[in-house]
């Protein structure tokens, strides 16, 4: 195994290395877990902010900087990231999230980790160090690299280095819960819900037709938002544990015991169609955008027979269906990793 | 046969070649450069757009991708012997999707046209370049248009859900969808901002949000630039996140007064800062604001009471640019970005390398997120004072990359600034950028000439 501390060292393990596999704290085996030929290439040795300056709302840190260490901090400074980063208690890292192009329940607020992400230094296939974006919210000058590494498994590079913005944490939140009378209803308020300024946090459906929804800001207001969208709803429950909720949620707790996870672009129109495939737990988060579910193996070949594109966070040899395969991508691949070193090859 | 012969027979009477037909062409908003393309042809159909690309790579002629041509760092600035696509016609939203929140267009249509469709349903395209009511879409994807609220809401890049493609050898490819979350790389956000070296694109899935339920709208008088600089660390140190934050100088101030007459108080600085959101949210922002403005030294401060008196305030600030244009003959806009923190730092700077340079800069910014737009102006027919002024605005580039921001924040590199990218990025970032264009476009025939500094392995 190889563990860098610096990006030199990630250097000179690609070059003598004919194939990687990067991980940070493993929380997504099926994307971490080398294969035959592979060279693991731990990160966790690459840990800790490098720079954090609360007024300008971006930090930079190590890309093995577990996403519990970055909370911490910026949390000292009432401040979060609005994209909602999953699995942090399990011990995600930021480069991991990056390169799975996860985002937890209140990306529904703001946006996902691609909305988020400003900058980052990678190892290319050819063992250089590459910058792209910057450390300032906005930037529009040269190749946007680091957006070309959400949901890159890694296939053009070593991640060592991100830059991310950041946003004031709401001061108070609140959450309701209510129960509706079957899936189409559901499917029906959530997109009444999703035309209106509410300015919701987060907007789940637990299927077949419970929904909840966040609120979050100052917390006057959150009580009378709270009331409005209770009368919007015809009435609901509010949760008595707010936070702890929530942080469950982003760990993928309602997953624990299904043999594989996997992450399911959605949105309303698909959600009857995956309503009818035999899925194990689930939820979909964003109003109803991404689904996070438990399968059994059953369940993933539906998934492919209906030609549903997902990602297998544990649980499988080939996490992405379908794989890249366009003239796009095999021209970056190509132009990043012409030896074919890294994932997605 | 010829390439201009089957160029017409692929468009026939939608060739322009002759002299008079290309003028308009010759040039984007940098009027300081100027080409003559070989020809312009005006697709309607993106299969046309399709066959003109892959008859360009068959012929190795290059080619340029252009909108309403309001690119202000020269990134629809023709080649020489090329051709120029002009997309304009291409202006149909193929499907608004208030269900989805999406709209998907063709690259011409115009910015400001997708929310004024959207708005029946209660939604918006975020996106506010200055130049919207007259850019287009496919514009703002090949730049990674901003505006005036990207802290909040990002660039385009964040809008963009997902893209058809030509590539420059002529394979259309799909990247991205139509959903806010996708599996594998995001290629979509990728190709935004690449300024057309990548490919052209020709549909567009955008990203609709709703409209904010309330806003609330204040200007504020300050007797120092520096003052106002120092009212946003306030604002952004009291937790607030306001949609949008400004500031314009005194030059810029007396412009627009002349020009819109917007009624502003005389003043060294003007802040506006926009709250938005729910109306209750907003109502509490709106207290703590008021105290950090207060305690700002702020010597006036106004509170638009309606829609009316809030686009009263905004209009100084649109008009502005056009404005200071007034001033002077001639001027040239910089975009760099500096972290919010350092705005005081670069103003300063600016001011000193003003009168060093003896020439006038006006300052109007998005101070939310530290983009400035510096005015440097100048007389063309003064012998030397272009190049003074050109001088001059690549010492405020210069400063900005030192100051830890960036060369530009929406307005690209394009021909404009290419020369500076060396001072942003190591020859190891820039080689892997010609790597990329060199995989997708083996002969350099999109855009060629724009982004990438001539001399990248030196």
């Amino acid at each position: 195994m190889l563990r860098p501390t610096t990006p030199q060292e990630v250097q000179e393990a690609v070059l003598t290395h004919p194939r990687l596999r990067p991980r940070g704290a493993g929380t997504k085996p099926a994307l971490s877990s080398p294969k035959e030929g592979e060279a693991l290439l731990d990160l966790s040795g690459l840990r800790g902010i490098l720079e954090y300056e609360p007024e300008e709302f971006v930090f930079t840190a190590w890309a093995g900087t577990p996403i519990q260490e970055i909370e911490e901090t910026l949390r000292a400074h009432g401040q979060y990231l609005p994209f909602d980063p999953p699995l942090l208690g399990k011990g995600a890292t930021l480069g991991g999230t990056v390169a799975a192009g996860l985002s937890g329940p209140m990306r529904h607020r703001y946006g996902g980790v691609r909305d988020f992400i400003l900058g980052v230094r990678f190892v290319d296939g050819e063992g250089r160090l590459v910058r792209g974006g910057g450390k300032v919210v906005k930037n529009a000058a040269g190749f946007p690299f680091h957006r070309l590494m959400v949901g890159s498994l890694g296939a053009f590079g070593v991640v060592v280095e991100l830059s991310f913005k950041v946003f004031p944490r709401p001061r108070a939140t609140k959450t309701l819960r209510v129960a509706l009378g079957g899936l189409e209803e559901a499917l029906a308020t959530l997109e009444r819900l999703r035309l209106l300024p509410l300015d919701l946090l987060a907007l789940d459906l637990l299927p077949p037709a419970t929904l909840e929804a966040r609120l979050g800001g100052f917390p006057e207001s959150v009580k009378e938002r709270l009331e409005k969208l209770r009368g919007l709803l015809g009435g609901g429950e509010v949760l008595e544990e707010d936070e702890g909720h929530w942080q469950g949620v982003r760990d993928l707790a309602f997953l624990e015991g299904s043999p594989i996870l996997a992450k399911v672009p959605a949105g309303l129109s698909r959600i009857p169609l995956l309503e009818r495939l035999p899925l194990g737990p689930r939820r979909y988060l964003d109003g109803g955008e991404v689904l996070y579910v438990g399968l059994e193996e059953e369940g993933r070949e539906a998934l492919k027979e209906a030609g549903i594109p997902h990602l297998v966070l544990m649980g499988a040899e080939e996490p992405l269906f379908p794989k890249p395969h366009d003239a796009f991508f095999r021209s970056v691949k190509e132009a990043l990793d012409p030896m074919g070193r890294f994932p997605l090859r | 046969m010829g390439f201009l012969h089957e160029l017409k027979g692929l468009l026939g009477d939608r060739v322009l070649t002759k002299e008079a037909e290309l003028a308009p062409y010759e040039s984007d908003a940098l009027t300081a450069y100027r080409k003559r393309p070989l020809a312009v042809v005006l697709p309607e159909r993106k299969e046309e757009v399709v066959e003109v690309v892959r008859l360009c790579h068959r012929h190795g002629v290059p080619f340029v991708a252009r909108g309403s041509g309001t690119s202000l760092s020269g990134g629809s600035l023709p080649v020489e012997g090329g051709i120029v696509l002009a997309l304009n016609r291409m202006n149909r939203i193929l499907r608004l999707d208030p269900k989805a929140r999406i709209a998907v267009v063709e690259p011409g249509v115009v910015n400001l046209e997708v929310s004024r469709q959207a708005a029946p349903f209660g939604l918006l395209y975020a996106p506010d370049p200055s130049s919207q009511p007259v850019s287009t879409l496919g514009g703002n994807v090949a730049f990674n248009s901003g505006g005036a609220h990207c802290l909040k809401y990002g660039m385009t890049a964040n809008h963009v859900l997902g893209l058809e493609v030509v590539t420059p050898t002529g394979e259309v490819v799909r990247l991205g969808g139509e959903g806010l979350e996708g599996v594998g790389p995001d290629l979509h956000g990728f190709f935004v901002g690449t300024e057309g070296l990548l490919g052209v694109a020709l549909e567009i899935t955008l990203r609709l949000l709703p409209r904010p339920e309330a806003y609330h709208t204040l200007l504020a008088a300050y007797d120092s630039l520096e003052r106002a600089g120092e009212a946003v660390s306030l604002v952004i140190r009291a937790g607030l996140l306001p949609g949008a934050m400004e500031i314009m100088d005194r030059l810029s101030i007396e412009a627009a007064e002349k020009a819109v007459k917007a009624g502003y108080p005389q003043a060294e600085a003007l802040l506006i800062v926009e709250l938005e959101g729910p109306k209750e949210e907003v109502a509490e922002e709106a207290r703590v604001l008021h105290g950090v403005i207060q305690e700002s030294g702020a010597y006036e401060v106004r509170v638009a009471r309606s829609e009316a008196e809030r686009q009263a305030i905004w209009k100084g600030r649109k008009a502005a640019f056009s404005a200071v244009g007034r001033l002077s003959p001639d001027y040239i806009v910089q975009d760099g970005v500096v972290p919010r923190s350092r705005l005081g730092e670069a103003l300063r700077e600016i001011q000193r390398l003003s009168q060093v340079y003896g020439l006038r800069v006006a300052n109007v910014f998005h101070a939310g997120d530290g983009n400035l737009h510096p005015l440097v102006l100048y007389d063309g027919k003064r012998p030397g004072e272009l190049e003074r002024a050109e001088e001059l605005a690549g010492e405020i580039l210069r400063l900005c990359v030192r100051l830890g921001g960036s060369l530009t924040g929406e307005h690209g590199i394009g021909v404009e600034k290419k020369a500076y990218m060396p001072e942003m990025f190591a020859p190891e970032d820039l080689l892997a950028m010609e790597r990329v264009k060199a995989a997708l476009d083996p002969k350099g025939l999109a855009n060629r000439g724009k982004v990438l500094p001539e001399e990248v392995h030196a």
